[in-house]
């Protein structure tokens, strides 16, 4: 295991420091791109302008937001919680930016190449609902108490599928780091694992809240849901905890599917900003265009088809690599390629979405 | 087009059936005796030919006399209409027997008019005030309301 | 060991960013299933028809404005039906056809926000709204034209409409009719398979046909359930006879059927608006009345089929220029008289949803 690379001058400290510094100005500045980015492209899909007053294009738009939630009154519920108040946003906060150590901007560099990388990945990611759940109960809300209810039965239910689809990619790079892992995609594992590819998009979307799941802070129902009485940089801490999770997703799925910073003439970590770019695009593309789920509808998706799916992919990929250990990766593509369209076809006329109306 | 039943031959025909139950009739409509309206009103929505099974509105007026309430009905398989009308006398405390057991889009409208006139509805399941607040006191529509 | 639950009381407040206007519903909820639920109004009541009785018969026009602020113009006609009803006016024909033109055009505004925010009820984030309210942008562009009025319109009088059509009118209308079926049909396509939109929408909030008919239910709600009643071929008012048109009707009477009825109405607008515009008269717009309307004694009830319902007025006329008593049969107050039937058994998600598919104008329940 080589944590820190031969190269590095300084020692071990200077490495983490620089380390550090670089991931705070990435996720930061990529967030506040990431928020730009959103309201101008919702905006044209919705045939009307985003923001475009604030600087040219708009630019300095999430720095005039930051100003503002830096400047509000902190208002705290009087009955509500206060050491649970003031203690949510920051565990909602931390696990996201400890996503950020082991995902590789470049070869070689990374914060820390743990050699069980998604492993820790997935375990620190779901510390943070935590704080969900902590900000909806001390706000002394029935509307904030749904939404924290809601948040907790979803994230538990879509862990499983998302580790499973993981388990995949890991069956065929061989090992649980991430460097190894954007190392051994010489086909990248979009195209060997398309089921994966798909289950792991849609739980993830489901994780991080976001269009179609984003029922915990819908707007026509719950009024925010658990940050209805969050004000000022609190609440500002706890959108930074949405979008970062967003980011990490991106920059998740960019490793592990799309080939991380592996490209052919631009530099590596320029590859690395496009593909999470390009993620994140199709992320805001689908909050433009679906209406939402409702709960019931969330869990029986979780529960009935990406988890079968999830255990019938995990099967078909050892099967294959088990079966066909010489033969080229090239001629699985279309074999994986077909079974994802037959078997989606086949399940989603399966099964029923939600149950009805309950006898009261 | 809907058919706007003459009020004198319906008038014939409830007076068969309910002797005494008419007040007045005219070619626009009748007016029924407070007493019988739950009957007459009963035997217009389930009779064969008449069959109005449709309650379009109830109003009420103040002639300082009596308060007058008009209820509107239509029947959506024939396709004809009818006017019949109640009086109640006395400002004190007016009330009229429900039609909500029989029509139940009467409820909102009935509580309507309690809140605006003060007419009490007999066996209404509900009768509390729905535009006006609870604790208002007075009925706004009565023409002796006096504002300031 | 067997833990408590116990259904606590929710207040869907009248400050809530999807009642549309002030409506206020007490929810009893046991977990996420609502158990039991009243709605209470009122708080926009602003006695419209007691004001009413201290104006005279043209005065009263700007108050039924207000009356549904986003179907103005159909407001307006059923008011004037009802006056002319009562004082034997009849209207000439060029202001019959400018009045079908008007109303129809008022039909597809309401219905795109009744549509727009329906859909952003169910989460669709604000696009579907935002496109159709581009198509209701030029609905009031054409208005302006007319009445110089964006929103309480005003225009029509008794006897006919208050003014003649300027000459850019017609041309614009054109371009209007000539465009809209294709906009309609866009809306369609983006979201009319949508499995996420079929699984909120289908089976939900059902009104069986005969509790809707006990209810007095009336409009798009009504003919959702099966019954195909609508005011302009059951009782035709002004010249609907002389027009071709279909009254589309659904079958299950839940969300997704109420939704269908609002868009294939709005074809059918269209279709009635170019047959208006072919055989439109030229003459007068406004009958040689007098200014003060002066109705003998009597009684009248005018109705119309207004977009969310029978918009029907009682006038009652003691032989002065007031009224001596004005009622509005307010359609959405009659329709939400099932509401709780609709919901009980449902989720949270499913209230709103099955709120907004009703359409209200909280404006026009408490008047």
């Amino acid at each position: 295991m080589a944590v820190l690379p031969a190269d590095w001058p300084g020692g071990f400290w200077v490495h983490w420091g620089v380390f550090v510094v670089i991931i705070f100005v990435f996720v930061l500045a990529m967030v506040m791109g990431f928020i730009w980015f959103e309201r101008r492209a919702l905006g044209i899909m919705q045939a009307r302008l985003g923001p475009n007053r604030a600087g040219p294009f708009g630019l300095l738009q999430p720095v005039a937001d930051v100003i503002k939630l830096l400047t509000k009154e902190d208002i705290v519920p009087a009955k509500g919680d206060k050491w649970v108040h003031w203690l949510a946003p920051v565990v909602a906060v931390a696990p996201m930016l400890m996503i950020f150590a082991v995902v590789p901007f470049q070869g070689g560099a990374s914060m820390a190449d743990l050699n069980i990388g998604i492993l820790y990945i997935v375990a620190v990611s779901s510390i943070s609902v935590l704080g969900v759940f902590m900000a909806g109960w001390a706000s002394n809300n029935k509307y904030s108490l749904l939404g924290a209810m809601r948040m907790v039965a979803s994230v538990v239910s879509y862990e499983i599928p998302v580790v499973l689809s993981i388990i995949g990619v890991v069956l065929l790079a061989g090992s649980l780091s991430m460097q190894q892992i954007v190392m051994a995609q010489d086909i990248p594992f979009i195209l060997l694992q398309p089921l994966g590819f798909l289950l792991f998009f849609i739980g993830a979307c489901a994780e991080i809240n976001r269009a179609p799941f984003d029922l915990l802070e819908a707007d026509s129902e719950i009024v925010a849901g658990f940050n209805t009485e969050y004000s000022g940089m609190k609440w500002g801490l706890l959108f930074l905890a949405e979008y970062g999770e967003a980011l990490a997703i991106s920059a998740i799925v960019t490793t592990l599917f799309l080939s991380g910073w592996r490209g052919p003439v631009l530099p590596p970590w320029l590859w690395f900003l496009i593909k999470v770019g390009a993620v994140f695009f199709v992320i805001v593309w689908i909050r433009a265009t679906v209406p939402r789920v409702r709960i019931d509808q969330l869990m029986a998706l979780a529960w009935k088809f990406l988890f079968p799916l999830a255990l019938l992919n995990l099967l078909i990929t050892a099967v294959e690599i088990l079966v066909f250990p010489a033969v080229s990766l090239w001629v699985l593509v279309p074999i994986n390629i077909a079974i994802m369209i037959v078997l989606v076809i086949l399940w989603s006329r399966l099964f029923k979405l939600g149950w009805g109306r309950v006898e009261v | 087009m809907t058919l706007a039943l003459s009020g004198e031959e319906i008038a014939k025909q409830i007076e068969k059936k309910f002797p005494k139950s008419i007040v007045k009739s005219s070619p626009e409509g009748l007016v029924v005796d407070r007493e019988f309206l739950l009957e007459v009103a009963s035997y217009l929505k389930t009779a064969r030919g008449l069959d109005f099974d449709y309650l379009t509105a109830i109003t009420a007026v103040d002639y300082l006399d009596y308060f007058e309430v008009v209820y509107q009905l239509t029947s959506i398989k024939h396709n004809h209409s009818l006017v019949v009308k109640a009086r109640c006398y006395g400002r004190e405390n007016p009330s009229l027997p429900s039609v909500v057991s029989l029509w139940r889009g009467a409820d909102f409208q009935e509580r309507e008019i309690y809140d605006l006139f003060g007419i009490n509805f007999e066996g209404h399941p509900n009768l509390k005030r729905i535009v006006l607040w609870a604790g208002f006191e007075g009925h706004p529509l009565r023409k002796d309301y006096l504002r300031w | 060991m067997v833990i408590k639950t116990e259904p606590f009381v929710v207040n869907f407040g009248p400050a809530h960013p999807s009642t549309h206007g002030v409506f206020r519903m007490r929810m009893t909820l046991d977990g996420e299933v609502i158990v039991d639920m009243e709605p209470v109004f009122g708080y926009l009541h602003r006695g419209i028809e007691k004001l009413a009785e201290e104006r005279t018969y043209t005065g009263c026009i700007p108050l039924t404005d207000r009356l549904d602020y986003t179907a103005s113009m159909t407001n307006n006609f059923a008011y004037v039906l009802a006056v002319e009803r009562l004082a034997g006016i009849t209207v000439p024909e060029r202001a019959e056809y400018i009045r079908v033109i008007m109303a129809e055009l008022q039909r597809i505004a309401s219905h795109l926000i009744a549509v727009g925010t329906f859909l952003n009820d169910c989460g669709a984030f604000m696009t579907p709204v935002l496109y159709m309210l581009r198509e209701r942008e030029k609905i009031l562009d054409l208005f302006d034209m007319v009445s110089g009025q964006r929103l309480t319109y005003n225009y029509m009088r008794v006897g006919g409409v208050s003014q003649d059509i300027p000459e850019e009118f017609i041309p614009a209308l054109k371009k209007f009719v000539k465009e809209m079926p294709g906009w309609i049909d866009e809306y369609d396509r983006l979201l009319k398979e949508n499995e996420i939109l079929l699984a909120r929408t289908k089976g939900v909030g059902i009104l069986p046909k005969e509790l809707a008919i006990n209810i007095s239910a009336s409009g798009p709600v009504l003919r959702a359930s099966g019954v195909k009643r609508d005011i302009r071929r059951a009782d035709p008012y002004s010249i609907y006879d002389r027009f071709e048109f279909d009254i589309p009707t659904g079958t299950a009477g839940d969300c997704y059927d109420r939704y269908r009825v609002r868009i294939e109405e709005m074809r059918q607008s269209v279709r009635i608006l170019k047959q208006a515009m072919e055989q439109l008269p030229k003459g007068k717009v406004r009958s040689d009345v007098p200014h003060l309307t002066h109705p003998p004694v009597g009684e009248a009830y005018g109705h119309i089929e207004a977009p969310r319902g029978e918009l029907g007025f009682y006038l009652v006329s003691d032989n002065s220029i007031a009224p001596y008593r004005f009622h509005v049969r307010a359609p959405t107050l009659i329709n939400l008289t099932a509401l709780r039937d609709m919901m009980v058994g449902w989720k949270v998600a499913d209230a709103i949803i099955i709120f907004g598919s009703i359409d209200i104008c909280v404006a026009e329940v408490d008047r």
